[in-house]
């Protein structure tokens, strides 16, 4: 009945029982260590028409990832196991099922960093090239191929990348992205500028990606190579810095910018002054048709090539991240300016123990955008777009945020951190068309109290008033915390505001359901209670919680996703060993 | 017969390579050493990581980003502290940013607005974080006098400080830490 043994699986069998053996008696793979991270999300959902949380046919979801890495001396490899089953409620679709994307071998051997497989590297700023990845986002844009590294001489790096992004679980090999960079420190590599105070850096870059445009069927040839430069400096001395960055694009009509054929350009600029106590900040930042991706049909924030920053405050407070600003890769002019400062102890103002403050100001407003001709409206796809005055911005203001923040110490175990934000917020741009220009302004007190020095207490009380979107939001927070192991928190976030029917929220939960309807009904109002505990030992640490989260969107670095709705038990594990 | 023999070959396979990755990390527990990934300074000048020393002290290396609000609390906490733990246990604290392109440049005017007096270094890609296996800021690492990663925390309430404090004067004196903190 049984066949004989194939030459494969007797092969296969040897090695089976010959493997044990090897590994029992050799402890250590030449002269190595293996170490990594795993982090597992688990969400369940319960359906909730009264806040919009929609049934999730598979009840749970869970995104979970285990990075293996191996070192030692000249040699590391490594792979990262990941599991979507589902992927959580929110997630870009696309990430499911299980299996290994991210794996590399890298070496280095007389100066040169050879890496095959898997990386992520940043040119500059980022502005013509960043992989990156953010699991919290559901972003990853690793480069599949290889990268080397090189220093020719002192102070001078050379980096080549070349290879296909992800997206994600593929690798889009329909395009291929390759981009070489050079980076010189003058004072490393001009023997006379060693002790120089002034530190003196620049660098450049030429990143080019191919996607064959044969079988489109535009009008005009879609160029199959686009090539972007860029240079930059970075000039330190003692207290004050200036660094700053321009880049161009050639034409590249794509799905984002409308198919034009205009060119692309971005100019980013940062000066700063600080001495201990005191910090002075200013940036500047033009972007012009910088869409870059490795495919000219993607969207959302598929197969991006480059990263642009946002200019403006992170704010982590639940109700000041309600309006976050997301880049425009369309055309952006931004400004911001920031002022730290700490009232030293023993004057009015800073007290017994000082007072920290903090004042920020940005704003974005949309460049200027005229058009070709009389008969060409701005943005008119396979024509050149638009003409732009690099140095005006239009009247159209697409984000403001002026914010303050006092952080004081009041006795040994008391002190707070109050924070004002004034926001104006046009929605219609920065999430889509139907929002409204949000003008908001949000009060957030934050104080901690000692009740023994392992014991503390935490509480947020936090406001938002807005005459727009859902109105009037309220918040409290409280966190009990037994220092260095265990948290237990609670929360209630309620809009008392909102002028917006049951029934209006249950039939659409896109974002554009929470506007008011002509008719102006009478509220809801809804509690979001949250409450959650955790547990953290060394590296363990493992989280519950339960109860319901507002649909909302959800940024990091002016990358953002939407966060639906969604009412349930949410766990999170994660460890490194 | 030989299916039997392929289970139990499938078997001791399986477990050795979970008694290879145990005895690894017991031996690598000892012997793990600090990548070698090129940050930059507050100049803008790179720095690699393996170049990170104290002369035989213990060093605290830890992961903030100044959105991160839990961060910020450890490194204040350290900061108020950080005078008399040089003066008993030499103790040399290095603070790595995440900061990204967005929020890199207000770091060093954010450091110094708060008065911190220890050495930060910017890895704005993430590559020394992912090298280090750290999930989410904060993350601290203590490495003993030979370089060795000897402690490891996540997270940061209010008197973690303190706990810290213990594993850096038990490091200092060449005592061993208790072995449920080991890592």
């Amino acid at each position: 009945m049984t066949k004989p043994l194939s030459f494969i699986r007797l092969f296969v069998l040897l090695l089976l029982i010959i493997f044990p053996f090897i590994n029992l008696f050799s402890q250590t793979i030449g002269n190595g260590t293996i170490h990594g991270n795993f982090e597992a999300d688990a969400q369940q959902y319960t359906p909730d028409s009264a806040i919009g949380a929609a049934a999730v046919p598979q009840k749970m979801s869970m995104n979970a990832f285990a990075n293996f890495l191996y070192t030692s001396d000249n040699f590391s490899a490594g792979l990262r196991y990941e599991a979507y089953q589902n992927e959580l409620n929110g997630y870009p679709v696309g990430y499911s099922g299980n299996g290994i994307l991210y794996r590399f071998l890298s070496f280095k051997s007389e100066g040169l960093e050879v890496t095959v497989g898997s990386f992520y590297e940043q040119f500059g700023s980022g502005i013509i090239l960043r992989t990156y990845e953010d699991f919290g986002l559901g972003y990853d844009n690793c480069l599949d191929g290889v990268r080397l590294k090189y220093s020719p001489i002192k102070g001078l790096t050379i980096k080549g990348v070349i290879g296909n992004q992800r997206k994600e679980m593929n690798y889009y090999t329909g395009g291929i992205v390759r981009g070489i960079d050079g980076e010189l420190s003058l004072n490393d590599a001009i023997d006379k500028w060693v002790d120089y105070k002034t530190k003196i850096i620049i660098g450049s870059s030429f990143v080019s990606k191919y996607e064959s445009n044969s079988g489109t069927t535009s009008s005009d040839t879609l160029p199959a190579n686009v090539g972007a430069y860029s240079g930059r400096f970075n000039i330190v001395n003692g207290k004050f810095s200036i660094s700053g960055e321009g880049a161009y694009k050639i034409n590249d009509p794509d799905y984002v910018n409308n198919f034009i054929n205009k060119s692309g350009n971005a100019a980013l600029l940062n000066a700063a002054y600080s001495q201990k106590g005191f910090g002075l900040t200013f940036a500047a930042e033009r972007i012009d048709n910088m869409d870059f991706r490795s495919s000219r049909n993607a969207g959302n924030n598929d197969l991006l090539i480059n990263f642009l920053p946002a200019l403006n405050k992170e704010h982590t407070y639940a109700l000041s991240a309600f309006y976050p600003y997301a880049t425009q890769p369309n055309g952006e002019f931004g400004l911001q300016g920031e002022l730290f400062y700490i009232f030293k102890p023993s004057t009015i103002l800073g007290g017994k123990y000082g007072t920290n403050i903090d004042i920020n100001y940005s704003r974005d407003n949309n460049i200027d955008k005229q058009p070709l001709n009389d008969s060409t409206p701005v943005g008119t796809s396979y024509t050149d777009g638009y003409k732009s005055n690099a140095l005006k911005w239009s009247g159209q203001l697409y984000f403001q945020d002026f914010n303050v923040e006092i952080t004081k110490k009041v006795s040994p175990t008391f002190k707070f951190v109050f924070t004002y934000i004034n926001l104006i917020y046009d929605g219609d741009v920065i999430q889509k068309p139907g929002f409204g220009t949000v003008y908001s302004q949000i009060g957030v007190l934050e104080m901690f109290y000692k009740i023994t020095s392992k014991k503390t207490i935490r509480m947020e009380l936090q406001h938002l008033w807005t005459n727009q979107d859902q109105r009037n939001w309220a918040m409290v927070l409280i966190e009990y915390s037994i220092s260095p192991h265990w948290y237990v928190a609670g929360s209630d976030m309620y809009n008392y505001g909102t002028n917006v029917t049951k029934d209006f929220l249950g039939t659409d939960y896109s974002y554009t359901s929470y506007h008011l309807n002509s008719n102006g009904f009478e509220a809801e109002r809804l509690h979001y209670l949250m409450g959650s505990f955790g547990y953290t030992q060394s590296t363990f640490r493992f989280s519950l919680g339960y109860g319901q989260q507002r649909a909302g969107i959800y940024c990091v670095g002016g990358v953002c996703r939407t966060v639906p709705a969604s009412d349930g038990l949410k766990l999170t594990i994660s460890s490194s060993f | 017969m030989i299916r039997k023999v392929t289970v139990i070959a499938c078997m001791l396979s399986i477990l050795s390579i979970v008694f290879l990755a145990t005895a690894q990390q017991d031996n690598a527990a000892k012997q793990r050493k600090l990548p070698a990934i090129d940050l930059k300074t507050m100049d803008g000048k790179k720095i690699n990581s393996s170049t990170f020393s104290n002369n035989g002290k213990p060093m605290i290396i830890t992961f903030w980003a100044t959105w991160c609000k839990p961060c910020i609390e450890e490194l204040n906490a350290i900061n108020e502290n950080y005078v008399d733990w040089q003066k008993e246990t030499g103790v040399r604290v290095i603070a790595v940013s995440v900061d990204d392109a967005k929020t890199s440049a207000r770091v060093a005017p954010f450091v110094n607005g708060k008065g911190w007096t220890f050495d930060v270094y910017g890895d704005a890609n993430g590559d020394f974080k992912r090298e280090m296996g750290v999930n989410n800021p904060p993350h601290a690492f203590l490495v003993n006098g030979k370089g060795e990663i000897v402690w490891q925390h996540v997270g940061f309430a209010e008197g973690n400080e303190k706990e810290m404090y213990e594993m850096i004067k038990l490091v200092a004196a060449g005592k061993p830490l208790p072995s449920v903190d080991k890592k």
